[in-house]
Order: C-alpha cells, then sequence, then structure tokens
C-alpha cells in the first residue's frame, strides 16, 4: 500500500517545518510565504494532535522512534549517566544563577514594593534606593506647593554605625521615617508591637541579623553612633541584597544616629490628592524642584535595577554564570550524542536504506536530546529547590518563582536540541550504501 | 512473469574524484521483472555492490537510466529517492543490519514505521510477515537471542512487509551454512514465484544457483554472461 492511500493511516511524515526555513522564508521578506507557513504550522499541529488523541485512544501504535531513541539512548547506561550529570550540572549552575537574578532584582526595589508613594521626590542624580544623597526641607514646601499633591512625607535612608556588644562596630542602613499614612514602615513582623516604634529610641531589625549585630533580639538594648537604642519590633524576611542591615527608626531619631542634620532628608514620599494625574503632578514637581526630581515608583524601580544590576555589573556577573553552565552543557550532551550516533551508525545507515527520510532519523536523534533534557531538567529542578528552601533564610535567598522554571525547562530543552546539530550533521553524511560494505 | 519492476540502460558509474576517481560500472543494462529470481554473480571489485546500489536508488547512475516501477531515477533529489526505495524496494543484507535493541518484531514493523504507518494494523502485517519466514515464535526475541539465519529471516520479513515490488538482496547466504542457506534461498524463491515481486540476488554461493531463473555474470563493471536456468527468462 502506499502512503496515504488509507484515511485510516496515521502520518506524521509529512509534518512539522523546521524554524530554519521560517528564518530563511521570513529572511526573503515573502509576507505570502510567512503565512502559508504559519497555516502550514498549524495543520501540522492539528495533525500532530489529532495523532496524540489516536494514539491515547488505542488506534494507533507507537511510533518506533521513540523506542528507538530511548534504547539508543540508555544502551549504554554509563555515557547516559555522563550525560545527565551534564545537564544537570548545567541546569543546576543556571537556576541558581537565574534564581539569584530574580532574588537580587526584586530584594533591590523591596523598600520601593513597600512604600506605597504615589510618587519619590529625591536629590537629582539619585541611582539607587540605597543612594545616601540629601534633600533640604525646602524641596519638601515647594512639593506641597504644586497642584495634586496631597503630602510629602520625608524619609531618611542613610548609612549609620552599630555598636558591637562583642566591641567593634559594623554599617548598618538606617530607615527613618515617622509613623503614618504615609511611611515607610517595617513589614512582616514577627515579635512586639507597631506602635511600639513611635516611642523615641525604638528601632526595628530583622530577625536574620541576630547574630551580626550581637543581639539577642526584642527588648535587647544597642547603641548606633554613640546613641542608645532599643528593639522594639523584629522582622522576617526584610533583607538587604548588600548584605548590610536595615534599622528601621522614627525620623528624627534616625537623624541623630547618622548625625544628620534635622532639616535634611533622602526622599519625599508624596502622596496625590483624589483624580489627580501622576504623570502631570511629576512633570509638575520636575519644574518646580531645585535640586530635586520627582519619580513614579515604576521608575524608580528600574532606575534601581538598571544601577544594581547592570551599572555594576552585578546582572552581567550573573548572567556571564549561567551563559557558562549553558555553554558546559551543550558541550557535554552535543558530545554524548554524537558519540552515540556514531556508535549507531550502521543503524541510522539501515534506517536510511530502507527508505526512512531524513527527518525520521533526526526526529530519533532530538527525542533522545529531549529524553536528556526532561531527565535531566526534573533532577536539577529538585535539586533547585532545595537549594531554594535552604537559602530561604539566608542573606541573599535563591527565587524560582513557577514562570522561571517554565523558562528553564524550555531552555533545556532548546539547549539539548541545539546540542543535538553535531549528531544530525553527522548523520546526514552517512551513506545508506554502506551497509552494502559492513 | 509480469512487467520489470526494475530496469538498467547503459549505465555508467564513476567512483571516487580525481586520480583515485574510477569507472565502477560500464553501460551495464538489466531487467529485473516481478516473478522471477535473478541472480547476479562476479568476482569481487567486479561492481556487483555499485550495481546493487544504483538498482536500489542508493546511488544515482553517472550514465544511462533506472526506472523502478516504471518511473525513471534521472534529475531525482536524495529525499525523492529515498521515496522511492521506501515504496518500491525491499533490502536483504549480507550482515543482516537488524536494529539490536528492538525485537523480531519490532525490526519488521519498522519498514512500515518509517512510512509514516502507525494504525493497528502493522502489527497484523508484522505477524503475517514473520509467519512467512516462518518466526512466528520468534516475534519477541531480540536479534542476539537468534541464530545468524533466523536473524537473515526476520530481514527478509523487514524486505516484504512493505510489498516491495523488488527485493535486492546482497549475499543473503554468505553468512550461513548450508542447510540455513538453502533455507532462506527456498523463502526468496518462494516470495518470486507469488508473481508479483521480482527478488535479485548477489552471491558467491555456487550452491543456491539452482533458484535461480536466471543467472548474471558481472565482471570489471561489464555484465559478460547471462545464462537461463530452468524456467528462466530469456532476456535479463
Amino acid at each position: 500500500m502506499r502512503r496515504g492511500e488509507s484515511s485510516g493511516e496515521t502520518s506524521v511524515e509529512t509534518s512539522g517545518q523546521s524554524w530554519g526555513e521560517f528564518i530563511s522564508l521570513s529572511g526573503r521578506g515573502g509576507l505570502r510565504r510567512v503565512g502559508e507557513f504559519v497555516s502550514r504550522t498549524a495543520i501540522n499541529l492539528w495533525s500532530a494532535a489529532k495523532f496524540a488523541v489516536s494514539l491515547l485512544t488505542g488506534r494507533t501504535v507507537p511510533p518506533l522512534f521513540f523506542k528507538l531513541a530511548a534504547r539508543n539512548l540508555f544502551h549504554d547506561r554509563l555515557r547516559f549517566a555522563a550525560t545527565i550529570t551534564g545537564v544537570v550540572f548545567s541546569m543546576v549552575l543556571v537556576t541558581v544563577q537565574m534564581g539569584l537574578f530574580v532574588s537580587f532584582r526584586t530584594m533591590v526595589t523591596t523598600m520601593i514594593d513597600h512604600a506605597g508613594a504615589d510618587l519619590w521626590i529625591m536629590p537629582l542624580g539619585t541611582k539607587c534606593f540605597e543612594d545616601p544623597a540629601l534633600l533640604d526641607e525646602r524641596e519638601r514646601f515647594r512639593a506641597l506647593s504644586v497642584p495634586g499633591v496631597a503630602e510629602a512625607a520625608p524619609v531618611l535612608v542613610s548609612f549609620a554605625q552599630w555598636h558591637v556588644p562583642s566591641g567593634g562596630t559594623t554599617p548598618v542602613l538606617l530607615i527613618g521615617s515617622d509613623r503614618n499614612e504615609l511611611s515607610l514602615q517595617p513589614w512582616n513582623i514577627v515579635a512586639g508591637d507597631p506602635s511600639d516604634l513611635a516611642t523615641p529610641d525604638a528601632i526595628a531589625i530583622d530577625r536574620s541579623y541576630f547574630e551580626r549585630l550581637g543581639t539577642t533580639g526584642l527588648g535587647d538594648t544597642v547603641e548606633i553612633r554613640d546613641l542608645r537604642a532599643k528593639i522594639r519590633l523584629v522582622t522576617e524576611g526584610i533583607r538587604s541584597f548588600t548584605t548590610t542591615p536595615f534599622v528601621f527608626a522614627p525620623l528624627d531619631r534616625a537623624r541623630s544616629y547618622a548625625g544628620i542634620a534635622p532639616n535634611k532628608a533622602t526622599y519625599l514620599l508624596v502622596r496625590l490628592q483624589a483624580g489627580a494625574d501622576a504623570q502631570t503632578v511629576r512633570t509638575r514637581l520636575n519644574q518646580s524642584l531645585a535640586k530635586a526630581e520627582a519619580l513614579t515608583p515604576d521608575a524608580f524601580r528600574n532606575r534601581s535595577r538598571s544601577f544594581w544590576l547592570f551599572g555594576t555589573g552585578a546582572g552581567a556577573a550573573l548572567f556571564a554564570g549561567a551563559f557558562l553552565g549553558m555553554i558546559v552543557g551543550v558541550i557535554i550532551v552535543a558530545q554524548t550524542l554524537y558519540a552515540s550516533t556514531k556508535e549507531f551508525a550502521n543503524e541510522f545507515a539501515t534506517l536510511r536504506a530502507i527508505g526512512s527520510s531524513r527527518r525520521y532519523v533526526y526526529t530519533v536523534i532530538v527525542i533522545q536530546a529531549l529524553m536528556s533534557a526532561v531527565v535531566g531538567f526534573g533532577i536539577a529542578a529538585a535539586i533547585g529547590m532545595i537549594i531554594v528552601k535552604v537559602t530561604a533564610h539566608s542573606a541573599l535567598p535563591v527565587l524560582i518563582p513557577a514562570g522561571l522554571l517554565a523558562g528553564l525547562f524550555f531552555l533545556t530543552v532548546a539547549m539539548c536540541v541545539f546540542s543535538a546539530i553535531a549528531a544530525i550533521v553527522h548523520v546526514m553524511r552517512t551513506d545508506p550504501a554502506m551497509v552494502f560494505t559492513r | 512473469m509480469s512487467d520489470p519492476v526494475v530496469e538498467a540502460s547503459d549505465v555508467v558509474k564513476f567512483l571516487g574524484q580525481g586520480a583515485a576517481r574510477v569507472q565502477a560500472l560500464r553501460g551495464v543494462s538489466l531487467s529485473l521483472n516481478g516473478g522471477e529470481l535473478v541472480m547476479l554473480m562476479g568476482p569481487s571489485g567486479s561492481g556487483k555492490t555499485t550495481l546493487l546500489s544504483v538498482l536500489g536508488c542508493m546511488l544515482s547512475p553517472s550514465l544511462g537510466s533506472v526506472r523502478v516501477c516504471g518511473r525513471s531515477t534521472a534529475g531525482l533529489e536524495p529525499e525523492q529517492l529515498t521515496a522511492l526505495r521506501r515504496d518500491h524496494i525491499g533490502f536483504v543484507f549480507q550482515s543482516y543490519h537488524l536494529f539490536p535493541t528492538l525485537t523480531a518484531m519490532d525490526n519488521v514493523r519498522i519498514a512500515l514505521d518509517v512510512r509514516g504507518d502507525y494504525s493497528r494494523r502493522v502489527i497484523e502485517r508484522a505477524k503475517e510477515a514473520l509467519a512467512t519466514v516462518g518466526l512466528s515464535h520468534k516475534r519477541r526475541s531480540y536479534p542476539l537471542e537468534l541464530s545468524s539465519g533466523e536473524q537473515q529471516r526476520v530481514a527478509i520479513a523487514r524486505a516484504i512487509i512493505g510489498d516491495a515490488a523488488a527485493i535486492l538482496a546482497d549475499e543473503p547466504t554468505a553468512a550461513l551454512d548450508s542447510e540455513n542457506g538453502h533455507a532462506i534461498m527456498s523463502i526468496l524463491a518462494g516470495i518470486a514465484r507469488q508473481g508479483t515481486r521480482g527478488v535479485l540476488v548477489v552471491t558467491h554461493d555456487p550452491r543456491i544457483l539452482p533458484f535461480a531463473d536466471r543467472i548474471i555474470h558481472i565482471e570489471d563493471g561489464r555484465i559478460v554472461r547471462k545464462n537461463g536456468n530452468g524456467g528462466a527468462s530469456a532476456q535479463p
């Protein structure tokens, strides 16, 4: 019987167009051809879906390329273990680097996320939240005179020296803000009453810094710049990616701890009047302020991220680590697939001799790559989850949200499929006539 | 005897390039008809394997023409030649070339799998093909669990499952003892006797010559002699 003569015959041989073809078509600028490609792809996907349904309902048998790929892959268990080790090593490295990146990205803006301001006013040229430049109080009055501004609350962000009981000092980042509707107050409180922070010598710290700051926690009396302070609140998870502990305090007391004049602040948190447009008010503020500028929270987040992730090279270092991990993975998987393909050269030549299309042979190799990807990713993801748990309470926790996990899965698949290129090129050069001579 | 399933006319084939270039075939003409078993004999280096590769659409002739089931191979792209091979030609190799990681059943079924036929009836067809070669009881065995003769029978089952018009066999009995060689040739002769398929066997083995309808001798890339044998056709 010829192919396709029977309506009952299910064929995926003719299905699927390569991305290479797509790119080539796009390169020629043939919109019509791109349209054809898209429609063919849709038809092929529909055919694949129908095939999957017929497979699940038992109307068809599983194609043998799955079995061939699996047996080729598992035939040499030592080599398979080496492949999986390569994929796992590579993907754990990429996962940790990207998890750190996500964590870093989140921590960089954590204060901005929790302030609840409509606009932020800051000294001109401020690069990030931790930038310790100061505003004069006159900027606050200028801001309050701008139509649309309902309130402008000062916040101090400044480094100070914390006296460690065992001797010496350690730097801390003071967050000074008065407790009212518009302020920057600690969150995730695990000990103490938030209202206690209104008392003059009260401070709040995160419990992950107890050991570093030499304190036992709530109720402990400490010294900041030779001034007495009492821990009235304890938080959990408010950590700085710079590893410098945050210390929350009332505004005036924070100014004292930092040795900053009472008319100075780092930021003004702006609350808009009802119905006021943020961009309009921002423009007015920027026209009115002398040595300050106003940013929306989103703009301030982007500026902070841009500075820390790319201005300092930290993000580039994380990406470079991830990229190196991927290169290691590609090399190991490519080497293994190539060796496997060479070992089974006779089988591939036989496939070609008995009439299998190139696509059928490629499918066998790509399925081998996909199987390596799925197994390797599964183990790497499990290790990644353990790392997330272990680092959850550390200074720089690794975060792997679902989106990142999905992205890493597709990255693993892409990496393994890319690794199959060398093996595919080798098969392309295989002469089917060699079956007569071996 | 039916129409030719494979025909070669004045086929010339050069192999290699530059100083290493050799003329492997020098104007070979032959035809293989449905219902006959033809044997191709010749010394080593005479061009038998090259001719088999050309007739089997694995190599294109440098000059001359090849027709498979009436369709010329001239100008066909490699993938078109592959399709022609897949649809019309079955191969039996000296070294069997079975897939060691697949069972006998799957080794037979793969000839339909490469055609994209995944319907449930392929199981029945594979069983029938194995029954034809007398291996129904071995369908779950892996090649390493089969004797040489049984492996060659699996290879024959793989060649016939797709209803190929031509079976091209390369030294199918070379690695077998006399008894197994005889059994294999009986199966191939039986396939030819069914009338629709032609079987071309390349061989050095004089013990199997009685199975031939015709014998073609090739030397130095030329056909030097054609013999009828029993009910053989007079024309190659």
